[in-house]
């Protein structure tokens, strides 16, 4: 059984629908990357694991989310309290809007270990949570505020709060993205050896598709609220089948490559609430047919774990 | 022909100590930084958040003033004068910024936030020929005529961008400063947006001074590139030639960093330890010594020049500078 079981999961803000049928699961120690434009659902996805939205405005229009088992969506406060933290923690984009600006980062790990594992809620132990997210002197760094550390250092004690619980899986929403490269291999190294030593789970959500093909086994892409192809991450970046992955693949420039002009898509990604009926990347899509424009296609499997919504077959990638 | 030449630029900060009777510091933002543009030509500057490759950026269109060295635009050098004579120069050269969210007054429309470019450079003499002009201009950026009457909040990230790239060209400048124009902007606008510049430059035989972290855009938009470490070049060169045989340790491991899209086919990863350390304190001898693989003693006493090795690059390394296949 799957960690985190995603089904037909479907979530409304007002009247508006902002995630529309997204299926999705993890096994425990894999990571899996949700890849998509702004506007797409995957962070939306991502907060309604740990019931995370405000509703009102959010509203969960159908679907089941299961975690380690248990429904999320009908959880009681009391259930809620139980599963975050202890089975899903999240870290997010930016480390230094997440963390507390008038208390020291120490004070903040050590509340998290009171939380979460109160015999442990020691000064040692915190410092050596810090010292294992690489953060060095970390005796000094405890007494440190959030502003006098850099990007890199604010994400790394991020994850140290969000270890502090020892989740089963890790929801990191575009964790490197405030980030240089150089600190986001950095991040990325930090998090997969927590994986390896630990079994976490991650749901790594982002926009970078580097990224993705260097750390994630299996990739989703979303694109106006639903899952467009879904393939093992080499696969996918190998053999893209839908044409906005194909797109999206394409339009990135690479160091070493020459091309006179980047193949760009054109027009823009839909806002909810505008999205077209039918294929809703058939407006912006170089192989559409006459009936996408008005019949919407379904998610079929192409391959052995690679599923694909597009009825159009094109050819293999040399 | 030069367009721009920076010769020996300094920025310098003051930092008041946080504590009380604590020594005031200088923060070298720019260190002595030397470069020139060709008329269209595309110069990439790269390095990681606070090397100072955007003050770099800003001092050269004068947005912070330099604490020495020359700026000279088009045979003049705007360090000499005052506001009041570097004003109807200002209009050669312009600037793009990261953040199409906020580099956009609210409560103008698109036409009115590109019309006021005109007005204050006296461009059009009457209302209509400025809204032809404005017209014009949201054609060339790609974006349709009637969007100059609509807000900002109304367009998308990348349309946004367009409109700041219309009223950067609006004054026809010969050089842009763009400050991490794509960064902002989702993977396939992005694509829409560099393809923009590069138009653009053809056409209009436009420079760019093109900042950015994003060594792939660069390297697929810019002819030459330096790369910028604690307020100082340490490698330029020909952009394809710099990403694709790296000199600089520094400039091996931010490439090195860059994930690719191909599945990894054995090739080694430099891992960089640590951050980039405090320019109010930056180490002595070579600044990047405490990152670097090679470091070898004398890097941690003696400060490398930047140097013309044989490829029409110029490195600050010991070890290159010493022989250029190395290490």
């Amino acid at each position: 059984m799957p960690l985190l079981d995603i089904q037909d999961l479907r979530i409304d803000f007002g009247t508006t629908r902002v995630v529309d049928g997204v299926s999705l699961a993890i096994d425990e120690g894999q990571t899996l990357g949700l890849v998509g434009e702004s506007g797409c659902g995957k962070s939306v996805t991502a907060l309604s694991i740990g019931r995370l939205l405000a509703t009102p405005p959010a509203r969960h229009a159908g679907g089941r989310i299961l975690l380690g088992g248990q429904e999320v969506l009908t959880l009681s406060s009391d259930g809620l309290r139980s599963i975050r933290g202890r089975v899903v923690s999240y870290i997010f984009q930016e480390p230094g809007a997440s963390l507390n600006p008038v208390r020291r980062i120490g004070a903040q790990v050590l509340e998290s270990l009171r939380l979460h594992a109160p015999s442990r809620a020691t000064e040692a132990e915190v410092v050596r949570r810090l010292a294992g997210v690489g953060i060095p002197a970390p005796d000094q760094r405890a007494r440190d505020y959030p502003h006098q550390l850099s990007g890199g250092m604010q994400q790394r004690v991020m994850i140290a709060l969000a270890l502090a619980s020892e989740p089963r899986l890790l929801v990191a929403d575009e964790p490197t993205t405030a980030l240089d490269a150089t600190v986001q291999a950095q991040i990325m190294d930090l998090l997969l050896d927590v994986q390896r030593r630990t079994g976490m789970a991650i749901l790594l959500i982002t926009h970078n598709l580097g990224l993705v093909a260097d750390v994630a086994r299996r990739v989703a892409v979303m694109y106006a609220g639903q899952i467009v192809e879904e393939a093992p991450a080499r696969h996918l970046l190998s053999q893209p089948v839908h044409p906005y992955t194909r797109a999206l693949i394409r339009s990135v420039p690479e160091i070493g490559v020459d091309r006179e002009r980047l193949p760009a898509l054109p027009g823009q990604v839909p806002v909810p609430g505008r999205w077209p009926a039918g294929c809703r990347f058939a407006p912006r899509c170089p192989s559409a047919l006459a009936s996408c424009a008005t019949s919407p296609p379904g998610l079929e499997p192409v391959a052995p774990g690679h599923r694909v919504r597009c009825p159009v077959r094109p050819p293999a990638i040399p | 022909m030069t367009l721009l030449e920076i010769q020996n630029l300094r920025v310098h900060f003051p930092v008041r100590g946080l504590r009380i009777g604590a020594i005031p510091s200088t923060v070298k933002a720019v260190d002595g930084v030397s470069f020139t543009v060709a008329a269209g030509e595309a110069v990439g500057l790269v390095g990681e958040s606070g090397c100072g490759k955007t003050t770099l950026g800003r001092a050269v269109v004068r947005l912070v003033e330099p604490t020495g060295g020359r700026i000279i635009f088009e045979g003049r050098d705007l360090t000499a004068l005052g506001p009041g004579a570097l004003r109807p120069l200002r209009r050669r050269f312009q600037m793009v910024f990261q953040d199409p969210f906020h580099s956009l007054d609210p409560r103008m429309t698109a036409g009115q936030s590109i019309a006021e470019a005109l007005v204050a450079h006296r461009l059009a003499a009457t209302a209509s020929a400025r809204r032809a002009r404005v017209e014009d201009l949201l054609r060339d950026v790609g974006l349709d005529p009637e969007a100059a009457d609509r807000f900002p909040h109304q367009f998308s990230g990348g349309q946004r961008q367009r409109i700041g790239i219309a009223r950067a060209l609006a004054v026809e400048p010969g050089l842009i400063v763009c400050d991490e124009p794509v960064s902002a902007l989702d993977v396939s606008v992005q694509a829409q947006v560099v393809n923009l510049l590069q138009d653009l430059q053809r056409r209009r035989g436009l420079a760019y001074l093109f900042i950015s972290h994003d060594l792939a855009v660069v390297e697929h938009l810019c002819q030459r590139l330096l790369v910028m470490y604690l307020g100082r070049v340490v490698e330029s060169g020909p952009a394809r030639e710099v990403c694709r045989s790296p000199s600089h340790p520094y400039t091996r491991a931010l490439l090195s960093a860059v994930p690719s899209l191909r599945p990894s086919t054995g090739g080694e990863r430099i891992r960089l330890e640590g951050d980039v350390p405090s320019p109010a304190d930056p180490p002595p001898g070579c600044p990047f010594h405490p990152r670097c693989p090679v470091a070898e003693a004398r890097c941690r006493t003696e400060s490398p020049e930047l140097r013309r090795t044989a490829d029409r690059r110029e490195v600050a390394c010991h070890q290159v500078a010493s022989s250029p296949q190395a290490p």
